[in-house]
């Protein structure tokens, strides 16, 4: 990659949030080369956890690192620190992430996961379908097409528990949102939002254009780890007939 | 030992010290706002300083104790009593069978923290035993108590049935017994009724005009009455961005401020969602994060500067200031 300068490779910033995290920033915009250093980051601390190290959170271009400051801070006692950046919490973290960031693995990993996301478009369970085509001109049918007829990045998990954010759906069937948002949206709906598509797994008001539902169970929290998604999944939605919603169980996925 | 609710108060829940481990799932941290009042009562009745424990709002329950028990009432003052006489706060409390605990007024404060000997006895999700109330999990049954409910506690530690039996001994017919001895006021967090907050800038603070910059740090800010566990909802001086520009979304913590378009800012607490959207202007250092949780819908709040360094002086010096006064509880209730 000669284009790419090593600024631009592992240019990272970190920041702090507050006196328990920092977040570390991998280039602003949303896009493929943030998201594998996103990743990256994530895997190795998920693999390597540092002492004190609490927990991670990935997002679209940052991972926030969540310490415990008593663990991390230099054991001499607080009137004796001086005013130098030794001793800091922050500071430890931050040299622990010098040491890490550029050499960290960045290749597509080969065990990267399709998931298959089965939906039942349309009708009861998806009552905003019609709306989507009409303002698109198309037949329900294609816009089902459209939605189902690629593979969806999973950006990172949020907002709700394992409610995922996507990346990649076609502009063709972007749509705004619903001019007043619902009270109730039930778990498993699969929904349009701007150029934003998702799945809710818990209920919760939402203003989203809902095209559809999953008999899969997104967030389990009986589970070791309780979002179906992670991120880093890839995501593939695969239209199945009302008799087969109905059917559906877990084994089946 | 258990207890059964005769009226549930306003918002009566099960807290312990949060669920950490899964925001990367999109699972909030929750727990107790106020975490030193929840460590202290749990310290109090000889558990450990994590143990669930009832988060009583406002307007507290009514709870009937079936069986003996040792609890500790710590944070704000909604007036508890026992037996028609009032309970002191901050100090181990030995309760007789068959007496009821009830709240009156908010004296001060907004939240109170009821610990019991053993600890609330619910089952673990997600290695937590807080109630989690948008996704209906944790605590008891995943909601706040209603009437009817009844609680059970775990196994108290040897420290808590020794100091119960001897505050037994001590009650004779009493409704119940309190300790003589208690935290006092010198440790607490600056808990006020219309406090100063100390924040560190957060990593939007330059998007916003320098107007709307020395405005955070001058004008007060009202608490209004949208403010629940997810979020306290201010106003004030509208801010202002230079710019109108976009947050791509990232975590978010418990005491991060964050400005939507409409200029209104917005404190996340104990209940927030894993990640925002919203400019962030400030976070509020971990050490202030009580005193914010015993603010009441209509004071006002004023934001004061620190540096990271200082913030972090601050924490450390504080727990440290926590762990000395963790082993005097202990030895008061071994002293016996």
């Amino acid at each position: 990659m000669p284009d790419i300068t090593m600024k631009e490779k592992w240019g990272y910033e970190v920041s702090p949030l507050g006196d328990t995290s920092v977040i570390v920033q991998f280039g602003t915009g949303i896009n493929e080369v943030s998201h594998r250093n996103v990743l990256a980051l994530t895997s190795y601390f998920e693999e390597h956890p540092f002492p004190g190290m609490i927990e991670i959170v990935p997002a679209f271009t940052t991972v926030t690192i969540f310490y415990d400051p008593m663990k991390l801070y230099d054991p001499f006692p607080v009137e004796e620190r001086k005013r130098t950046s030794v001793g800091s919490p922050y500071d430890t973290v931050c040299s622990i992430l010098e040491r890490i960031v550029p050499k960290l693995d960045r290749t597509v990993r080969e065990t990267e996961r399709v998931i298959h996301i089965p939906v039942c478009y349309g009708g009861e369970l998806g009552p905003d379908l019609d709306e989507v085509a009409r303002s698109h001109h198309m037949t329900a049918d294609e816009v089902i097409e459209i939605h189902s007829g690629q593979e969806y990045l999973v950006y990172m998990i949020g907002f709700a528990p394992g409610f995922p954010y996507l990346g990649g759906m076609s502009e063709r069937i972007a749509t705004p949102r619903r001019r007043s948002p619902r009270m109730a949206i039930p778990a498993g709906a699969v929904g349009i939002g701007g150029s934003q598509t998702g799945i809710y797994p818990i209920s919760t008001p939402g203003g989203w254009q809902i095209i559809g539902r999953t008999p899969l169970r997104l967030f389990r929290p009986e589970h070791q780890t309780p979002s179906l998604l992670k991120a880093g999944d890839k995501v593939r939605f695969q239209p199945i007939g009302l008799d087969q919603y109905k059917e559906w169980n877990e084994d089946q996925l | 030992m258990s207890i059964s609710v005769l009226r549930a108060g306003l918002l009566t829940t099960v807290q312990d010290k949060g669920r950490f481990g899964y925001r990367k799932e999109g699972v909030i941290v929750g727990g107790a706002m106020d975490l030193f009042a929840l460590r202290i009562a749990n310290l109090l009745v000889g558990n450990e300083e994590g143990k669930a424990a009832l988060e009583v709002t406002l307007m507290g329950p009514s709870i009937l104790f079936e069986t003996e028990t040792l609890i500790s009432i710590c944070g704000g003052n909604l007036t508890p009593s026992v037996g028609g006489k009032e309970l002191p706060l901050w100090r181990p409390v030995y309760i007789q069978a068959g007496q009821m605990l009830e709240f009156g007024a908010c004296q001060s404060g907004a939240r109170a923290y009821v610990a019991i000997a053993g600890g609330i006895e619910v089952p673990e999700v997600m290695q937590s035993r807080s109630t989690y109330l948008r996704a209906g999990l944790g605590g008891l049954e995943g909601r706040a108590l209603k009437e009817g409910d009844k609680l059970y506690n775990g196994t108290l530690t040897e420290r808590s049935a020794a100091y119960m039996e001897y505050m037994a001994s001590n009650a004779g017919s009493q409704p119940f017994q309190a300790a003589d001895w208690y935290v006092g006021d010198r440790q607490f967090p600056a808990y006020a009724k219309n406090p100063v907050i100390r924040v560190l800038r957060g990593r939007e603070f330059e998007w916003f005009t320098e107007e709307s910059q020395e405005t955070f740090f001058t004008a007060p800010f009202r608490v209004t009455s949208q403010s629940d566990r997810m979020g306290y909802r201010l106003k004030g001086t509208k801010l202002d961005l230079k710019a109108e520009k976009e947050v791509v979304s990232e975590a978010v913590t418990f005491g991060t401020i964050q400005v939507p378009a409409e200029g209104d800012p917005i404190i996340l607490m104990a209940d927030c969602q894993t990640v925002g959207g919203y400019p962030k202007i400030a976070q509020v250092v971990s050490m202030d994060l009580p005193v914010l949780a015993q603010v009441k819908p209509g004071t006002t709040v004023q934001f004061k500067e620190v540096s990271l360094q200082e913030a972090e002086d601050l924490y450390i010096w504080k727990e440290m200031e926590f762990g000395k006064m963790a082993k005097g509880i202990e030895l008061f209730l071994s002293n016996i």
